[in-house]
């Protein structure tokens, strides 16, 4: 048998909140069809790293595997992204990971996105109703609503556009991207425009949407490819048409 | 219910950057573009310009306190970005970058040359013609005149870019394919404007400037 090919990770660890973070690199067997996630596994089996001392097994956060759940995210040789559909045979070598330390990081890969949960709950990211007995059908909605809904809907929480803007950071209280096409989400729908209002009233108070700076990364980062732009944009002229009637009619 | 203050000194910093600032930026290179035309024009146009009636008003609530509000709320701006551009090489993350560092340069050299002229004349009086006397020898130096070259294109670029954004801030362009076009737009803009700019300086820097200026 010939020699078994193999791969090299360099994978940036952290032992605890507090502690620094450093560097530490794996040869791992080859397999075909391996992405990230099943290289992590492998390390886990063989915690031994590349200088053939045995440490401790990589920490990092997964569930569905298919891109939909949002838990995998980490920086991949330079790029935020989820590492499910990081496949090996598409990386360049050795593969750098490291956390996405926008936010902060409690072990290894994995990070506390909790500051995401609060800018959904700051901007009622959500459609009240008001008992859990029987409403009757909701409104209709056009053909084009739906399409443009169905975009928007597709956001997972994975925290990639967060780490792509350059306004998100410790330094600012920016809500982020993702949460703006939340609320044209929310707001766009025909029972949650009731609500419009009071959404609008948050995303422009302090750490909102005014904190764009258009470097236009999310839309790019996104792996839903989500219209995150266009979603600006819209909140952006509802902002203007909200601001100008308060004052009008004050 | 939180402040809101941080919307309103945004959306105050992009407004203030376009009416009055851009405006007078316009207004300015426009001016400075007659000196190409001779030494007369411009000091024709300077005179005219001397001549508008509550002068000291508009120079502090339309041209100084816009400015310095734009300026430091600009700076405030600036450095909050964590910049990326090793992560994200693309083309409107360049833009990002570029509209903070424009914006720094232009801020510093619009200190340098407010004393340089505005204040000169504050302090000494000149005429429009000892104004421009000084200011051509000012230019005549290789090193301010590169120096001037490289501002005067920062704050074209620092404006015309921030035209673009102004647009999707205020929610003019929405969609991808309007903010295209608003970029062609502006980047047209952008020669246009620093022709004009650029025009001005060389026939400043011009040797025969200053001995048209004394014939006449």
């Amino acid at each position: 048998m010939s020699e078994q090919k193999t791969i090299r990770l360099v994978v940036t660890r952290q032992d605890g909140p507090n502690e620094n973070p450093y560097k530490e690199e794996f040869v791992v067997p080859y397999r075909k069809n391996m992405n990230v996630i099943s290289a992590f596994m492998e390390i886990q089996r063989n915690p031994v790293n590349a200088e053939g001392k045995k440490t401790t097994p990589i920490n990092w956060e997964s569930n569905c595997l298919e891109e939909v759940c949002g838990a995998c995210s980490m920086i991949i040789n330079g790029r935020p992204r989820q590492s499910c559909t990081a496949l090996i045979d598409n990386l360049e070598q050795p593969i750098r990971i490291e956390p996405m330390n926008t936010f902060p990081v409690l072990r290894d890969l994995i990070i506390d996105r909790g500051r995401m949960f609060d800018a959904l709950k700051k901007v009622k990211a959500w459609i009240p109703i008001d008992g859990s007995h029987d409403l009757g059908p909701g409104p209709r909605q056009s053909e084009e609503e739906q399409q443009w809904r169905y975009e928007l809907s597709k956001c997972m929480t994975c925290g990639v556009c967060m780490e792509a803007c350059p306004n998100v950071s410790g330094k600012s209280s920016f809500v982020g991207p993702f949460a703006v096409g939340q609320v044209a989400l929310m707001n766009s729908h025909p029972t949650g425009v009731m609500r419009a209002q009071e959404r609008m009233e948050a995303l422009i108070s302090d750490g909102g949407l005014q904190e764009c700076g258009n470097s236009q990364n999310c839309v790019r980062a996104c792996p839903k490819g989500i219209p995150l732009t266009k979603a600006i944009g819209t909140m952006n002229r509802a902002a203007t048409k909200h601001m100008f009637k308060k004052w009008l009619n004050f | 219910m939180s402040s809101q203050r941080s919307f309103f000194n945004r959306r105050l910093h992009s407004l203030l950057g376009v009416i009055p600032v851009g405006f007078f930026l316009l207004e300015h290179l426009y001016t400075n573009y007659l000196a190409t035309k001779g030494p007369q024009e411009f000091i024709k146009q300077v005179e005219w310009l001397w001549g508008i009636p509550f002068l000291p008003l508009l120079e502090v609530f339309f041209i100084f306190l816009p400015l310095l509000y734009h300026g430091v709320y600009g700076l405030y701006i600036a450095f909050q970005a964590k910049n990326n551009l090793e992560r994200f090489g693309t083309f409107r993350n360049w833009m990002f970058v570029l509209q903070r560092i424009t914006g720094v340069i232009t801020l510093v050299f619009v200190i340098w040359h407010v004393w340089e002229t505005r204040l000169q004349v504050a302090l000494h009086g000149s005429t429009a013609t000892e104004l421009t006397r000084d200011f051509a020898q000012i230019i005549s130096n290789n090193v301010t005149f590169t120096l001037y070259i490289i501002a005067v294109l920062s704050a074209v670029f620092h404006f015309c870019n921030g035209m673009w954004t102004f647009l999707i801030t205020w929610g003019v362009t929405v969609g991808q394919r309007a903010q295209r076009v608003s970029f062609a737009i502006f980047t047209f803009l952008f020669v246009v404007v620093s022709y004009l700019g650029i025009s001005a300086l060389v026939a400043f820097s011009k040797a025969d400037f200053l001995q048209h200026l004394a014939l006449k």
